[in-house]
């Protein structure tokens, strides 16, 4: 038994300065706003630190706590991190300062409660990533969605009780199969920790049916086609602070749950079933990215894009069994699991950012519509330029975030079929195309109208959120080094694990 | 070579491009163009020190790594430099293109609001060819290769607020970027057969790629390293624009004329010729990516030519001339005549260079008129100007002595000697071509600076000859443009400039063959006046005098006469067409359905929203059930007993 540390700071922190921020009240905005923004500063110094005590080139998990927490369940509070958790706390620390900064003077309903819901979830989100008792898991997994239902049900748009009951009823048909699934491994195990349902031995049989229910649960979040419309319908509807980090982090639950659960729990059952995955992955790379191509409202088009986007995720995640069977090793996987893992953080970024582009927007002109801009730029300089860069970087370019887990993915995938390879590249043209498609109907041209006219460059503030979102894209594109040096250990790891077979009888 | 000297070559334009980018406003105008323009003399200045490093200290070739992008999977992925003599060169074109159009710039761009963001980007760009240049490994290459194609999107969009830029802009990228898509294939292929994406590791293991081959079909096996190859070459294909990816270059001439002389003429575009040659130790083992790019270059070379007779606009004259002599360099890849085809990349950028700063002078002066009908006479009113296109012009051509005459009478005995296959019809491209190129550069001459003067009031009014800001780049360029031909021929190709960096397989060394009936530059040009190219030149120089000069209104009666052949030239193939009008519909159309069939109707409609209404229809039915009424509920328990009752008899 440890005791409390870190990990337990991290996730109670932002929780308990969401109380704080709860506690000054709608009275006090002022105050509120302040304590929020301190709160997720603390954080993510916390966060930061966390980085710095990290070890590199060990996958055991590190900073563990591990305390009683429901006896009779013989379940704990147990945490702890790894190279793969790492990179998502970092990454949901960062994105929810910006979050608070955006909503500064843009949200004056009910603010307190506004941030304090950020704060909080901020908090749960963590708590995902570094639960490693199944339980705790599925406590932070289906708590984190309360405070998202209340951000899009209360702040959100005009269609936000559809939205919000789609996204809920989605979200929650997926996770009730995997709770099943948790208990049917705690029965046979005896235990919630997530390591024991890593080793336990298993039939194909079974492997197939928890694979499925773990896949409903996680698919639903990355989304992966076809379970993916309750997205576009969320974000249009969701304040801009919820699109950020329904984007940044939420998505990325699925698939930090495939990697921490479905490949090491149920390898072989991921093996027999990884056609399934690969073909869904690919749908989505494809047919999503001509869909996004064809959207009038800029927010339904980020959110098609992050679902192609998220493709590359799940399509580096379960390459390798198909490099084994196409090569006869597993030299290459680890590029796609790596891209995998990249692609989470860059897209963490990236969607964040253009969705707080299309915030500050939609603050001057009240419309999400593409029709409804045009020439922007010579109004606002300074936004045009940042949007334009982000714009790119959700193309893939080199030299930002972008590029590097595509790559990768790209790279592994060729080891595992041409034909693989020669669909997820096929997002250099049709990404290429969406996207720049959006920034000339919008940021390119003439003044298209007197309302655009009107429209104020950035605000100090505006351009701090987005001129530090800019650098992160920028310098994970320059130097990715750091990040895949945090991983590597854990990765190689969690390869070994995919290729040890589970079955009964196999050594 | 020291390596923070060669760190210092890319990183003085990417200093400069920043500071005139983000403190633009700050350093003001002059300060932008200083900054600029000393980053880049200095990058110049020690390009230079590099080449004679080179070549008089016989320094070795520089091969390392700056620091480590990124290491998964045992994969290192380096930023890090290859300094041979090969990438030596084209740093050293690179620079000096680079460094005169950056002056040229200030008298050009003199009166328009966005100076520093210009300076900004056109040193950015300098920074990112550079980067491509100076690679060592693919994933440093792929990064200038889509670097460049960004800063080319952002200067064909310069003027931001015109239609047809924004809408050139777009199109360029988008064509790149279906290069880049094979490239990128090319790249993961090279990975997967080497197992390492540095040049050295890669070239060295080629042979033995040679022999692998990849099962693309179920029971069709390819050659590895073809694929691989022609994969590489779609993606020079887009950069270098071959058909069918050439639709963007012309079209790019909607950005300021400076870089269309510097990233559509001299560097940007002859990217991917610098790539097959980089890639050589390849390309060599695949006679048939060979033919592949010789076949692509010859129909370039030719088709593209014709296109230049029948335009109007001075700029997208020189645009279509840059395709097909594009087009001439790739045909000499295509023979495994790397060394000629960067030679005639180099003389190219020096010459092209000057046409278009030519021509972006006679825009100027004539106040942004780029209609050559408007034209004529221009050579009193500018003799400047007139001198130093008629050198590029005469270059171009062929004109013995002059630069173009050297690369291209190589490059055409080059293709006469391979035995390679399409060699033949490439050959014809190529010796047409030259009347071809004869015709259109002659007829833009005499449309422009000879002939009566044809401007409009508006041109004649405002008419003013630039400044020497504007006119010490042409002279620049002109002198290299007459002599580096006659100068470097015979280091270059017959004195083994390239050393070991460029791989040619015993057998398909066309230029050594070459080399036999070689005695000297001077003899070369003597011995040229009996051959088929010269003669076609003086021909094609002679009808355009004919029919521009001497009796324009033959030329009407031809077009008359062959109106349907024009109507296909006018249209440029239809490419542009079929691009507009079925490809991209197709595409949006393709999205529409998948969008509105296929999320909404089927996923959301029948089985979303089809399940809650289920559910709904279900609970409804159900819920008449529950009337209230108590003779109901006795009545279903009556039927329900009797349904017992029955269902126990019977099976008693």
């Amino acid at each position: 038994m440890q005791q409390l540390g870190l990990l337990s700071v991290v996730i109670w922190l932002p929780i308990a300065g969401g109380l704080v921020t709860l506690a000054f009240g709608d009275q006090r905005a002022r105050a509120a706003r302040w304590a929020a923004l301190l709160s997720s500063l603390l954080t993510l110094a916390a966060c930061v630190s966390l980085y710095a005590g990290f070890a590199n080139g060990t996958a055991n998990f590190q900073f563990i706590e591990r305390l009683a927490w429901i006896p009779a369940l013989r379940s704990q509070y147990y945490l702890g991190i790894d190279g793969i958790s790492l990179p998502l706390i970092l990454l949901t620390a960062f994105m929810t300062v910006p979050v608070i900064i955006a909503g500064w003077s843009e949200i004056d309903k009910r603010p307190a409660q506004y941030y304090a819901a950020f704060l909080i979830m901020e908090g749960l989100m963590i708590g995902v990533f570094c639960a490693l008792d199944s339980l705790l898991f599925y406590f932070f997994w289906e708590a984190m969605l309360i405070p998202m239902f209340v951000i899009i049900g209360v702040w959100g748009g005009p269609r936000r009780v559809y939205a919000t009951l789609k996204f809920f009823l989605y979200t929650f048909l997926g996770s009730v199969l995997m709770l099943v699934a948790l208990i049917y491994l705690y029965l046979k195990a005896g235990d919630y920790s997530i390591a024991a349902m890593q080793q336990l031995p298993l039939t194909l049989a079974e492997q197939r049916w928890i694979f499925i229910a773990f896949l409903l649960a996680f698919a639903v979040k990355v989304p992966m086609w076809p379970v993916h419309t309750w997205l576009p319908d969320a974000h249009v509807e969701a304040p801009t602070g919820g699109s950020v980090i329904l984007a940044a982090i939420m998505l990325k639950m699925g698939g930090y749950g495939l990697l921490r659960f479905s490949l090491p729990i149920t390898p072989d059952a991921s093996h027999e079933l990884d056609w399934l995955i690969v073909t869904l992955s690919l749908i989505a790379i494809v047919y999503i990215a001509f869909v996004a191509l064809v959207q009038q409202d800029m927010k339904k088009l980020v959110a098609y894009s992050s679902i192609a986007h998220m493709g590359f995720v799940t399509l580096g995640a379960f390459l390798v069994f198909y490099i084994m069977a196409a090569t006869g090793s597993a030299q290459g996987a680890v590029n796609g699991l790596d891209g995998a893992v990249v692609q989470m953080i860059s897209h963490g970024l990236i969607s964040g950012a253009l969705f707080l582009c299309i915030g500050v927007m939609y603050d001057r002109l009240h419309t999400r519509d593409i029709s409804a801009y045009g020439g922007v730029i010579n109004v606002m300089p300074k936004f045009g330029a940042l949007m334009v860069l982000f714009a790119l970087a959700n193309s893939g370019l080199p030299g930002t975030s972008g590029f590097v887990g595509e790559f990768l993915v790209i790279l592994a995938s060729f080891k595992a079929s041409f034909w693989f390879a020669l669909l997820a590249a096929s997002i250099l043209v049709v990404g290429a195309a969406y996207n720049l498609w959006l920034v000339k109907r919008v940021i390119f041209g003439e003044v298209a109208n007197p309302q655009v006219a009107k429209m104020q460059d950035l605000n100090p503030r505006e351009f701090l959120v987005l001129g530090v979102l800019a650098l992160a894209v920028l310098l994970l594109g320059v130097w990715p080094a750091p990040m895949l040096n945090m991983m590597e250990a854990s990765v190689q790891h969690l390869l070994q694990q995919m290729l040890t077979s589970k079955l009964p009888g196999a050594a | 070579m020291n390596q923070n000297l060669l760190l210092a070559i890319p990183m003085l334009p990417l200093a400069a491009a920043l500071i005139a980018g983000l403190a633009g406003k700050a350093i003001g105008r002059g300060g932008a163009a200083a900054v600029a323009i000393g980053a880049v003399a200095l990058s110049f200045v020690l390009s230079c020190l590099v080449l004679k490093q080179l070549l008089l200290d016989q320094a070795p070739n520089f091969d390392g790594t700056v620091y480590t992008w990124l290491v998964s999977d045992g994969v290192r992925m380096q930023v890090g430099f290859l300094i041979d003599r090969l990438s030596a060169l084209m740093m050293a074109v690179v620079t000096f293109v680079s460094l005169c159009v950056h002056v040229y710039t200030i008298g050009y761009m003199s009166d328009d609001p966005g100076y520093q963001r210009f300076f900004a980007y056109i040193a950015l760009f300098t920074f990112s060819m550079l980067m491509l240049v100076m690679a060592n490994n693919f994933m440093q290459l792929f990064f200038g290769w889509e670097a460049v194609g960004v800063v080319s999107y952002l200067l064909i969009g310069f003027w931001y607020t015109r239609p047809s830029a924004i809408f050139a802009s777009l199109k360029a990228f988008l064509a790149n970027r279906v290069g880049d898509f094979g490239f990128l294939l090319g790249i993961a292929g090279v990975l997967y057969f080497t197992g390492s994406l540095d040049y050295q590791t890669v070239f060295s293991a080629a042979p033995s790629v040679a022999t692998k081959s990849l099962m693309v079909f179920q029971g069709h096996a390819w050659s590895a390293l073809t694929l691989v190859c022609i994969c590489l070459f779609v993606g020079a294909m887009g950069k270098s624009a071959q058909v069918p990816l050439h639709v963007w270059l012309p079209d790019s001439m909607e950005g300021p004329t400076p870089i269309s002389a510097l990233i559509h003429a001299a560097t940007m575009v002859t990217a991917g010729i610098f790539m097959v040659a980089r890639m050589s130790p390849l390309f060599e083992y695949s006679p048939t990516a060979l033919s592949f790019v010789l076949v692509i270059g010859a129909t370039t070379a030719l088709f593209m030519g014709f296109l230049g007779i029948v335009n109007n606009d001075i700029k997208r004259v020189i645009a279509y001339s840059t395709l097909s002599q594009l087009g001439y360099m790739t045909v000499a890849l295509g023979v495994s005549g790397y060394s000629v085809a960067m030679f005639h990349l180099m003389t190219h950028a020096f010459f092209k260079a000057l046409l278009f700063l030519a021509a972006g002078a006679v825009i100027i002066a004539m106040h942004h008129e780029q209609d050559m009908r408007k034209m004529g006479g221009l050579r009193h009113r500018m003799p400047l100007t007139y001198w130093t296109a008629l050198i590029g012009a005469l270059a171009l051509i062929g004109t013995p002595l002059f630069s173009g005459f050297y690369s291209k009478d190589v490059l055409i005995d080059a293709v006469h000697a391979s035995q390679r296959y399409g060699a033949g019809y490439a050959y014809w491209c190529v010796l047409l071509g030259v009347f071809v190129t004869a015709l259109y550069t002659f007829r833009m001459i005499f449309m422009t600076f000879h002939g009566p003067e044809r401007l409009d009031q508006h041109a004649r009014e405002h008419f003013h000859d630039v400044g020497w800001d504007m006119k010490a780049p042409l002279v620049a360029l002109a002198i290299p443009s007459v002599i580096i031909g006659y100068l470097t021929v015979e280091p270059i190709l017959f004195g083994g400039y390239f050393g070991s960096a460029i791989t040619v397989l015993e057998g398909h060394d066309v230029v050594g063959e070459l080399k036999a009936e070689w005695h000297g530059p001077a003899a070369f040009a003597l011995h040229s006046l009996t051959a088929a190219p010269a003669w076609l030149a003086a021909f094609g120089v002679l009808s355009a005098w004919w029919f521009v000069l001497r009796h324009p209104e033959r030329g009407d009666a031809l077009r008359e006469r062959f109106s349907g052949l024009n109507r296909v030239l006018v249209n440029k193939y239809y490419f542009d067409w079929f691009n507009e009008n079925v490809l991209a519909p197709l595409a949006r159309g393709l999205g529409l359905l998948l969008w509105r069939g296929g999320d909404q109707a089927v996923i959301d409609g029948a089985i979303v929203n089809g399940s809650a209404e289920a559910v709904g229809r279900l609970a409804g039915v159900t819920r008449r059930l529950q009337s209230g009424f108590l003779y109901s509920y006795a009545f279903w328990m009556i039927i329900g007993l009797a349904v017992s009752l029955g269902w126990f008899l019977i099976h008693i």
